[in-house]
């Protein structure tokens, strides 16, 4: 086994399973983030019908996040989610009350509703909160004696993470509002285009304030992004680029662009922190290869993974065409 | 105070949450594979009752779905939150097992999910009923993998320990481990045993009320000729498993039984109270000799008794012992029923009998009942093990987890849960009085508008 690194294809294949889960579980977590600014009823129907048939599957990517960690880096699992054991409960409690939501809200009585409205919107928040709290930690780093946590039950809780956690609200919020730009139409659609366009600065904004903040607080990755400026100036100028394409794809109205700018953003600012934080896993002491799990247990997933992850991409593909299009009042709950 | 033990609170936390989630799929798996078939009767026959009733049970299957899919979320983190030491040391088998599990079968459900519940009229029949298949497949698969790691837990085997970490000397022998086969049959045929029950009872209290009379008698009929054959041979079964539980697990057994010293020749224990620290048993009442020719097929065969092993090394008898004779007594109450239905229907006297449908449609809750029970038989009886013999329960706790954090998320995921649970229920029983002759539940909310005004109005017609 020389002769192939697993453990770096390992590195791809999570890589692009959380990426996945990001950005697709990210537009419908943005959906329910955008609940409270929809004007009535038809509309919340609307923004809920856009991602109700493709949720389920979009949330599965996170699941197979926490199995795949487990197969290929196991430490990684087994330190992270004992030092995020509260900010993991509050996640998994928000994506509980939003999932359920899909269905009780179609199904309750017209009184009952509200409260189902708020536990979609609530959940959506608090669950976007916590994955960006996460993203902080990994950036702050944990407290490790050999292979377990030792830190305390809230060292991920941090202004730091809180920050992180706010910017993943205001990045899913984004990735949510131009979604609805290309499902829908009129009112909604006007809506979804102003939210964008505040929320566009907003994550703007916020990449910048999270850097400059970990250039302060974290020396060693300042002297990392010092010792390849040359190559990591890219990271900032597309990052802008794709803003300003995203600006002025929602200038004049395009449907489809903003979407797509926005996961570029999304890309990108995923690529910079793997870079910035590589090679390390559970920093700062661990790396990617003291997380990995045994070579034949690697080689025994990887093979079934290379040959079934296609095919889901291509059925879940698939859904996505039979409910394209636009989404119109009154048309989706079965 | 009381000092807060992370580790009963994990225990309990995990014994919660699972059991929670467990209710769900076993009723899923069984209900997947009924409007599968509903939906290629409907396709070969074109007769508007099966779609009737497959539109019915799918409204009910989104409900129950959901409540599974947002409570497995959940499990798959519990592994680490609280059994990071357990996690860290098997991850070489189970990782990829449960990474297995999702992409061949939560993906498959999930994605054609979407397609069933929300696809009828923008895919032609033939491909709704493949979704159908793709999600009844799908539960079949997940429970392959689960059942897959649980008996490897049970029975671990292909596997080998060395400095506390797992290490695969056989993927075949650790997948296909012994006591994989009886106890994924055994499983499978509890699913259907739920979903078969849950659509009898619901169908026999329409046919008391006189609610969409075709459709029911039809569903009920269904119902009780697979339950004729899945009852008996979930005794046969059940049977396969505890042999080879003795073979494997003689402790549980001898908990399952309530043997405390090695006989001969050992009674069938009707009734007793176990004592786990007097290493007795209370107010016995059992049939002489039985268990021993069950369990050996020998009438003085020995049964080796709990105080074989040391106290610390012993399952808690009282409840695996009760829980047992629950899952028994509910089972053969199962086969009563099954056959005596399918008596009636040969005789075609199924919506005479006023008194069966009444006692069938009460039979509802029953098989989730027994499902819960049997599952404590196999957990509580692996005890103290979280891989038999190999990793005790009590080493495979996270060590920066505290009884207060423990404590936290015990009481959270009771919250969450009973406000999901009562909610859910309470849909459930609306959709189920309402019945299939009902178009669409949210129509006549404001909001909410008739989508398909044609369908509807078959639906109409056909009540």
């Amino acid at each position: 086994m020389e002769l192939i690194d697993l453990t770096l294809i390992w590195i791809f294949i999570i890589g692009f399973g959380v990426f996945m889960y990001v950005f697709m579980d990210g537009f419908d977590l943005g959906v329910g983030i955008l609940f409270p600014f929809a004007s009535n009823d038809d509309q919340r129907d609307v923004m809920m019908n856009s991602v109700a048939p493709v949720w389920d599957g979009n949330e599965t990517w996170l699941i197979l996040g926490g199995a795949g960690l487990l197969a290929a880096f196991p430490l990684i699992y087994a330190v992270f989610l004992p030092a995020l054991y509260i900010g993991v409960f509050l996640m998994l409690a928000g994506l509980i009350f939003r999932g359920v939501a899909f269905e009780f809200r179609f199904k309750a009585e017209p009184h009952k509703r509200r409260r189902w409205d708020i536990a979609f919107f609530g959940g959506s928040l608090v669950a976007a909160f916590a994955q960006g709290a996460v993203v902080g930690a990994y950036i702050q780093g944990f407290e490790v004696e050999g292979f377990s946590y030792v830190g305390g039950a809230f060292d991920w809780l941090t202004p730091f993470t809180v920050m992180t956690g706010l910017g993943l609200v205001a990045g899913y919020a984004l990735l949510g509002a131009t979604w609805l730009i290309m499902k829908t139409e009129g009112d909604l659609q006007t809506l979804a285009y102003r939210i964008a366009g505040r929320m566009v600065l907003t994550v703007l904004g916020v990449f910048l304030l999270v850097s400059l903040w970990t250039a302060v607080a974290y020396p060693h990755i300042l002297e990392r992004w010092l010792e390849h400026a040359a190559l990591l100036w890219i990271f900032p100028t597309l990052a802008l680029l794709a803003g300003l394409w995203l600006w002025r794809g929602l200038g004049r109205r395009a449907e489809g662009t903003p979407f797509i700018a926005t996961l570029a953003l999304f890309l990108l600012a995923y690529l910079g922190l793997l870079i910035s934080m590589w090679p390390y896993a559970v920093p700062p002491h661990h790396t990617f290869w003291d997380a990995a799990s045994s070579p034949d247990a690697q080689l025994f997933t990887l093979i079934g993974l290379l040959f079934v992850i296609p095919i889901i991409l291509a059925y879940t593909a698939w859904t996505y065409w039979v409910f394209r299009g636009k989404v119109r009042i009154g048309e989706g709950y079965h | 105070m009381m000092e807060l033990d992370p580790l009963l609170l994990s225990r309990i936390q995990f014994a919660f949450v699972v059991s929670f989630h467990a209710i769900f799929p076993v009723f899923t798996i069984g209900l997947a594979s009924y409007i599968a078939l509903l939906e290629g009767l409907l396709y070969r026959t074109g007769n508007p009752a099966y779609e009737q009733l497959s539109r019915f049970w799918t409204k009910v299957f989104a409900v129950v779905f959901g409540m599974g899919v947002v409570s497995g979320i959940v499990m798959s983190f519990q592994f680490g939150t609280n059994w990071s030491v357990f996690s860290y040391a098997s991850a070489n088998f189970l990782g990829p097992i449960l990474a297995y599990e999702v992409v061949t079968a939560f993906f498959l459900e999930a994605v054609f999910l979407g397609v069933l519940l929300f696809g009828r009229d923008k895919v032609p029949r033939g491909t709704h009923l493949f979704a159908a298949c793709m999600v009844a497949l799908g539960t079949f698969i997940s429970s392959f993998w689960i059942l897959s790691a649980n008996s490897w837990m049970q029975t671990p085997a292909g596997a080998e320990l060395r400095d506390g970490i797992v290490y695969l000397t056989s993927w075949s022998e650790a997948i296909f481990n012994p006591s994989f086969f009886p106890r994924f049959f055994h499983v499978a045929l509890a699913s259907f045993l739920t979903g078969g029950f849950v659509v009898a009872g619901v169908s026999a209290w329409y046919l008391l009320k006189g609610k969409a009379p075709e459709a029911s008698k039809k569903a009920l009929q269904m119902c009780l000729i697979m339950l004729a054959i899945a009852a008996p041979a979930q005794l046969l079964v059940g049977d396969m498993h505890g042999l080879n539980t003795f073979k494997h697990q003689p402790a549980k057994v001898a908990a399952m039984e309530g043997v405390w010293e090695t006989t001969d020749g050992a009674p069938l224990l009707l009734f007793a109270i176990p004592s786990q620290t007097q290493e007795r048993n209370f107010l016995e009442i059992g049939i002489p000799n039985m268990a021993s020719l069950i369990l050996t097929h020998e009438w003085n065969g020995t049964i080796p008794g709990l105080k074989e092993w040391a106290p610390e090394d012993r399952p808690h008898m009282p409840t695996v012992f009760w829980s047992f004779r629950i899952m028994v007594a509910i089972g053969l109450l199962m086969i009563i029923i099954a056959l005596w239905g399918a008596w009636l229907t040969w005789r075609d006297r199924l919506v005479e009998s006023k008194r069966f449908l009444r006692l069938t449609s009460l039979m509802i809750p029953l098989p989730f009942v027994a499902v819960l029970a049997g599952w404590f038989v196999t957990e509580v009886g692996r005890q103290p093990w979280l891989a038999y013999g190999l990793i005790r329960t009590a080493d495979g706790l996270t060590p920066s987890l505290t009884g207060a954090m423990a404590l936290f998320t015990l009481v959270g995921y009771v919250v969450v849960y009973a406000v999901v649970f009562i909610a859910g229920i309470s849909f459930l029983i609306r959709i189920i009085r309402q019945g299939p002759d009902q178009a669409d539940l949210s129509e006549d909310q404001p909001g909410a508008h008739a989508k398909r005004p044609l369908s509807a109005a078959d639906d109409k017609t056909m009540a």
